[in-house]
């Protein structure tokens, strides 16, 4: 992962008095990596000797001349080249020299010469390439395998080219950039050289940052002057804040990272004064930095160090791109929040660290209002967990629509807040943990256990209580889990209490056989139906379900018992508006319970019925399996008979072909 | 378009014999391929993998190791010896005794600008022995210092200054200037019960950088140091042997065989992305092999292994081929690319080739007749009538059976014998006096009235020979214009006894006027060489198939390609045709029906209809299941000339009987499997 490292200062500036520019023409490599050459906006050019922070030589032109453009070092004369006054045969724009290439000249009306050439003739005629009104926004110089290009790119009535002049045969290609949205112009441009492809990277106001990819060797070039259009690629929109993006740069460190600097960080606000380096392919933020002092949108980048100017200082900032990989990339936040999101979450949560339970109430509605609820998710999370360690220190605070209704986002689990179960069950809103056991993903076989007790012995006081909080709430939903208020109203009954349903009313005019009656009222089966779907692992569960006592073990087999035989027939007739669970969970309950607790069940009276039935069950399905071993058997036989027979070592066949 | 009586045929106990040694000319593109009982074959690879040449093996001739030298093939034995190889005349040229014991290795220079060729032998006494290659022979030059314990493999330094050889526990290298040993490498024996067993180097593998890379007994292959001595690196990659290496030209590559039938790939990787610090990573497994890896040769696209499991396997690597293309398609190649079945289309008999004996058997019949996809009751069994040991401990190159039933012939590369048979009585007996030209044969091949013998010789030529009872007459000799010394490996004498066709490995077709006794015409050379000739016996139309599954068809009256060839060649062959990896080796017509060519490769067999439209590219090839589906209106317009029948596998002879039936011998891949020695316990689940 790509790493800004402590910076330290190389040297102190002298910004114009508007603070409009640093006062850096140019920051240019001198002989390694330790060197480099500082070129200031008035009439000095120095030295610097990187590590040691210090100026090695500085160099000052006449008073009432001043440097147009910065100095730069030619490693193979080991002379430096400037630019006093703009001028040789014609206005400068700037003089490039890289290692390996030649020093180069390129004058502002688009020509470029060969700083060797231009010396030997000083005279010569200069052409103008660019066109009236046209004029260069940035240059620079690459020196590849075979070739040697100057790039610059200009500006024309809102309209940018990239011209690209290749030296030694000179050509001359001219690019057309897409147009952003009307009124933008790129604030930075940077060139690198790969794969025998020039890349070009600018960024634009509103933080949209494009690739153009032009080929070395280039398109045969058309004599007329005609610019090609540029295909480009977006690489990145980066974060803007409030309003666009002014003084801004953006480099390519390497394949994958750029560094952007005059950017908001994407987790502090929208102060634009920080220095982030991206990773273009995940596209996530890798490092970022915050820069004091004002930010002039410049920033060059020599041997793994980046050089920014801003406030009254130039500092360097040593970085490290390692190759990415998605692991590492995704170690830092992919999107972001903005501040003002940010400061409702917060203030939100100092609402429920105070408030009385009516405005909470209120801002939780109000949060739930907005649509970018799933962006909140972490937020939401540290939300849910305050208002749960508020209720646990205060008795009398509950808020338990709020908390439904948070629970109801699906944005929670239990490992966020992982005592709002508990405190459900505390509180007795077994509505609240039928939803907690519906959308938690994550409960612990401890807490299902917990639940399975406090619904199995539930009393139907308690089970009114829970109607009462239905009928004065209503959930989001009209019908939560099978469970409207309509229909509790029509089904009040539990098999404890004694009631009568109607459903129960139904069969009993029927008679059926009593394994057939459901041993429990509705509302509790429902309970225990949400407990019967969530994910468990045998071996965690096992331990906690020895804590039941035989009681509500039978009585918990003789619901599953009275589900399995429901499931057999042929349809189900509570199915209908219920979250019901599969055959395979209520057998696998089955299993795990009579595994807990067989000694125990074996040794009580009442169990002896309903494990007699089970063995029955059992062997009813051993039968059934085996029927259907028989069938496959035959069905096998069947599949034998058309596949090929058997040839032995001679036979006599006759074939048709046709 | 018709029913055939078919008799099938599955008691022909054909048995490869397990490869050996591998050793494949860069140059020309061939491999040879060594098997266990001593016979050599030479593939192809830049014709369709076509197996051009076959030297037949000889008892006690155990081939360890080959190796090119230029176009010269060297092989080098248990039995001590040294043998060159007579290209042409497919025979040993000579053999030179090295004196050393049971050869186990053998290894030349791959290029040398002296020009003379040192050779090298490792022998089990433990002395590494330096032959000069002559120009007609080879001659010993010296021993390098002899070490005690057997020299189990050898590779030179392409420098050809330094040889690494493999030995009992150890590698050495030597000095080939001094003959002195300058390294001792110790390798590490197996772990457990295997500590005190001697771990055998069973192959060696020396890099232009200096890396040697080992594989033995223990299961690993190492990467060594060869400047210093150092041992690398060490892969475990089996719990059996290594038993071969083969290493890239580029040397960027490796592979290594095993004794679990898998061959491990390494590649020469960096694992930084500045390609600095390469290292030797496995990279892949190939399982191609029930069995031993016995040989193996990296070749630029593939990966070429074969082992006790008898099957040559071509594995192409898929980063260096084009995918899903033919190139890429893995190749197995089971059976040899000629027939070894001769069949008597008048007598209703079958012969069949082994190395060391003929079985004669006379075909089963049956009475009544059934319905497509009947099975009819079989009236008589099948009967094997003679089993004839051959003499000699020369194998048996070829063998043919005359048409009535009443001659058989068989060649080893230093005998030929010809028998009388009495069918009714089943008595054989051999005659006696054969003319001297008739030495031996590389193919034979009798006229259909069976008054003459065929028999292919020396420089491409055909020796023809009257049978009359009770002696056998030399008539003449055929020899073709162009003076070519490659073996005739096909013959076809036609119906008519006026034409015989031959065809010769540099790809030349010939056919001689037996009337006139002199050469007809010569057929325009084709690229790829002939797998079958046939001459159709009303129209005298020849039709050639070649190792790219090409047709031709050449008129001998015209002397030039009939239309329908021309046709065929127009529109190109449909793209699945081509893509048979197995070539056709039978081509034979329907007296019945003129127009009807019938061929064979080990898949399927063909019945091309000359008078039916060709498939179009986009035709379904084969298309008889939905012919079958579709009523008989609806056939026409689906019909196409090519009607492949791939109802029997694993074809090893496809002929017309003079009754019209069908005469087809499968050899199951199964059987053979099953009669291949276990292979190394191999832990499964549950076992």
């Amino acid at each position: 992962m790509a790493a800004l490292y402590e910076g330290y200062t190389l040297c102190g500036l002298a910004p114009a008095q508007n603070q409009s520019n640093s006062g850096v023409l140019g920051v240019e490599a001198e002989r390694d990596s330790d060197h480099v050459v500082v070129t200031d906006s008035t009439r000095s050019v120095t030295l610097y000797k990187v590590s040691d922070q210090k100026p090695l030589s500085s160099w000052t032109v006449k008073q009432g001349q001043t440097l147009t453009c910065s100095a730069v070092y030619n490693p193979q004369t080991k002379e430096y080249v400037a630019v006093s006054d703009g001028k040789v045969s014609a206005d400068v724009w700037r003089v490039h020299c890289v290692a390996g290439g030649e020093p180069v000249v390129l004058f502002k009306r688009g020509a470029v010469r060969l700083l060797d050439a231009l010396l030997s003739a000083p005279q010569q005629p200069i052409e103008e390439v660019l066109a009236q009104e046209e004029s260069i926004r940035w240059s620079t110089n690459i020196v590849t395998e075979s070739q040697q290009f100057a790039i610059f790119t200009t500006e024309q009535k809102g309209d940018h080219f990239l011209y690209l002049q290749r030296l030694n045969p000179n050509t001359l290609q001219r690019y057309r950039l897409e147009r952003e949205e009307p009124g933008l112009s790129p604030l930075s441009f940077s060139a690198s050289y790969r794969d025998k492809h020039i890349r070009l990277l600018y960024l634009y106001p509103n933080g949209h940052v494009y690739q153009s990819v032009v080929s070395e060797r280039g398109l045969v070039t058309d004599e007329g002057g005609q610019a090609f259009p540029l295909p480009r690629s977006l690489l990145l929109s980066l974060p803007v804040g409030e309003g666009l993006l002014e003084a801004a740069s953006a480099q390519a460190l390497d394949e994958a990272h750029i560094a952007v600097v005059g950017v908001p960080h994407p987790s502090a606000g929208s102060g634009k004064d920080f220095l982030c380096i991206w990773n273009t392919n995940f596209q996530t933020l890798q490092a970022g930095k915050e820069i004091a002092g004002k930010i002039y949108g410049q920033l060059w980048s020599f041997w793994n160090k980046l050089f920014i100017p801003h406030g009254k200082t130039l500092s360097v900032i040593p970085y490290e791109c390692p190759k990415s990989s998605l692991a590492s990339a995704l170690g830092k936040m992919r999107q972001v929040k903005t501040e003002g999101e940010l400061e409702q979450i917060c203030s939100t949560a100092t609402t429920f660290d105070t408030a009385p339970v009516e405005e909470v109430q209120r801002e939780v509605d109000l949060l739930l209002s907005r649509t970018d609820i799933q962006d909140l998710q972490p937020s939401l999370g540290q939300l849910a967990s305050t208002l749960v360690s508020r209720t646990l220190q205060d008795p009398a605070f509950y808020t338990p629509s709020s908390l439904a209704q948070l629970v109801h986002t699906r944005c929670l689990c239990h490992s966020v807040c992982p005592d709002l179960v508990l405190l459900a069950l505390e509180r007795k809103d077994y509505f609240l943990c039928q939803l907690c056991l519906q959308f938690f993903p994550d409960i612990p076989e401890a807490i299902t256990c917990a639940c399975l007790k406090a619904f199995i012995s539930l009393e139907p006081d308690g089970v009114s209580f829970m109607e009462t909080l239905i009928a004065r709430e209503r959930g989001p939903d009209g019908l939560l889990n099978g469970f409207s208020p309509t229909s509790a109203a029509e089904y009040r009954s539990d098999g404890l209490g004694g009631g009568g349903t109607r459903a129960q009313q139904d069969e009993e005019m029927t008679s059926p056989p009593p394994e057939q009656i459901c041993p429990v009222g509705l509302h509790k089966a429902v309970l225990l139906n949400e407990v019967l779907q969530t994910a468990y692992s045998d071996s965690f569960l096992l331990p906690h379900l020895k804590d039941l006592s035989s009681q509500q073990v039978v009585l918990f087999l003789q619901y599953l018992q009275f589900l399995y035989l429901k499931y057999s027939q042929d349809a189900f007739p509570q199915t209908h508006g219920l979250r019901s669970p599969s055959l395979s969970q209520i057998l696998d309950w089955v299993c795990v319970l009579l595994d807990a607790h067989f000694t125990v069940l074996v040794m009580t009276p009442e169990a002896k019925g309903l494990l007699v039935n089970l063995h029955s069950f059992v062997k009813s399905q051993v039968r059934l399996v085996s029927e259907l071993g028989k069938i496959e058997g035959s069905l096998q036989e069947l599949n034998k008979m058309t596949a090929k027979k058997d040839v032995g070592q001679y036979s006599i066949e006759i074939i048709e072909l046709f | 378009m018709g029913e055939f009586k078919v008799h099938r045929v599955r008691f022909f106990d054909y048995m490869p014999a397990a490869i050996r040694a591998m050793a494949f000319n860069r140059r020309t593109e061939r491999l040879a391929l060594a098997r266990a009982d001593g016979a050599l074959e030479i593939f192809n690879f830049a014709d369709n993998y076509f197996q051009e040449k076959v030297i037949p093996g000889q008892d006690g001739r155990a081939v360890e190791a080959l190796c090119w030298v230029g176009r010269r093939l060297f092989s080098a034995g248990l039995n001590g010896e040294i043998t060159e190889y007579d290209l042409e005349n497919l025979r040993p040229r000579y053999t030179v005794e090295a004196y050393g014991g049971p050869i186990w290795t053998i290894s030349a220079v791959a290029y040398s600008l002296s020009g003379c060729v040192p050779c090298q032998v490792g022998c089990e006494d433990g002395t590494v022995k330096m032959f000069e290659v002559l120009e007609d022979r080879i001659q010993f030059q010296r021993n390098l210092d002899r070490q005690k314990g057997r020299i189990i493999s050898l590779c030179w330094h392409p420098s050809a200054s330094l040889i690494a050889a493999g030995m009992m526990d150890m590698i050495r290298i030597f000095d080939v200037e001094t003959g002195r040993a300058t390294h001792r490498l110790l390798v590490e024996r197996g772990v457990g019960a295997s500590k005190s067993k001697e771990v055998v180097v069973w192959s060696i593998a020396f890099l232009s950088d200096h890396t040697i890379i080992s594989g033995d007994s223990a299961g690993k292959v190492q990467i060594w140091d060869g400047l210093t001595g150092t041992l690398a690196r060490t892969h475990l990659v089996t719990k059996w042997d290594v038993l071969a290496l083969s290493v890239s030209q580029d040397e960027s590559s490796l592979v290594a065989g095993t004794s679990e039938g898998t061959v491990v790939q390494f590649q020469f990787l960096s694992s930084t992305l500045d390609g600095q610090n390469k290292d030797w990573v496995r990279t892949r497994t190939f399982k191609n092999h029930s069995h031993d890896v016995r040989a193996l040769v990296h070749t630029e696209t593939a990966v070429v292994s074969g082992g006790m499991d008898t099957q040559l396997v071509v594995r192409p690597l898929l980063d260096k081929v084009e995918k899903n293309t033919q190139e890429s398609a893995m190749r197995k190649m089971a059976f040899p690319h000629r027939s070894l079945v001769c069949c008597a289309k008048k007598a209703g008999l079958l012969l069949f080739q082994f190395p060391d004996h003929l079985e004669l058997w006379r075909l089963g019949e049956s009475d009544g007749h059934g319905n497509p996809g009947d099975s009819l009751p079989v009236k008589r069994k099948p009967e094997k009538l003679i089993q004839l040991k051959r003499k000699g401990e020369d194998h048996i190159c070829c063998s043919a059976l005359s048409p009535c039933g009443g001659w058989l012939a068989y060649s080893t590369v230093t005998s030929f014998r010809l028998y009388r048979l009495q069918n009714n009585t089943i008595s054989i007996t051999k005659v006696s006096k054969l003319p001297k030209d008739l030495r031996s044969a590389h193919q034979l091949c009798f006229s259909t009235d069976s008054s003459r013998l065929f028999a292919s010789s020396i420089n491409s030529s055909v020796v023809v020979v009257a049978l009359n009872q009770p002696e056998c007459k030399y008539l003449h000799t055929l020899k073709p214009k162009s003076g070519s010394r490659e073996p005739v490996h096909l013959l076809f004498a036609s119906e008519d006894g006026k034409w015989l066709a031959t065809a010769n490995t540099a790809c030349e077709v010939q056919v001689y006027n037996l009337d006139k006794i002199k050469l007809h015409c010569t057929v325009p050379v084709y690229g790829s060489c002939p797998t079958a000739i046939a001459i159709h016996p009303t129209s005298s139309n020849l039709v050639v198939v070649h190792a790219d599954q090409q047709i031709f068809e050449y008129s001998l009256v015209q002397k030039e390609y009939t239309e329908w060839s021309r046709r065929l060649q127009k529109q190109g062959l449909h793209s699945l045709w081509l893509e048979r990896d197995t070539p056709i080796t039978h081509v034979t017509f329907n007296p019945k029906h003129p127009a009807h060519i019938i061929l064979h490769d080990m898949f399927m067999f063909c019945v091309i209809d000359q008078s039916l439209p060709l498939p179009e590219a986009k035709t379904r090839l084969f298309n008889q299941m939905i012919l079958r589906s579709l009523p008989e209106p609806m056939r026409i317009l689906h019909r196409h000339a090519f009607k492949m029948c791939k109802t029997f596998q694993n074809l090893m002879c496809v002929r017309l009987l003079e009754d019209h039936s069908l005469v087809v011998v499968e050899r199951p891949l199964l059987d053979i499997m099953s009669q291949l020695p276990a292979p190394v316990r191999q832990k499964r689940f549950a076992t």
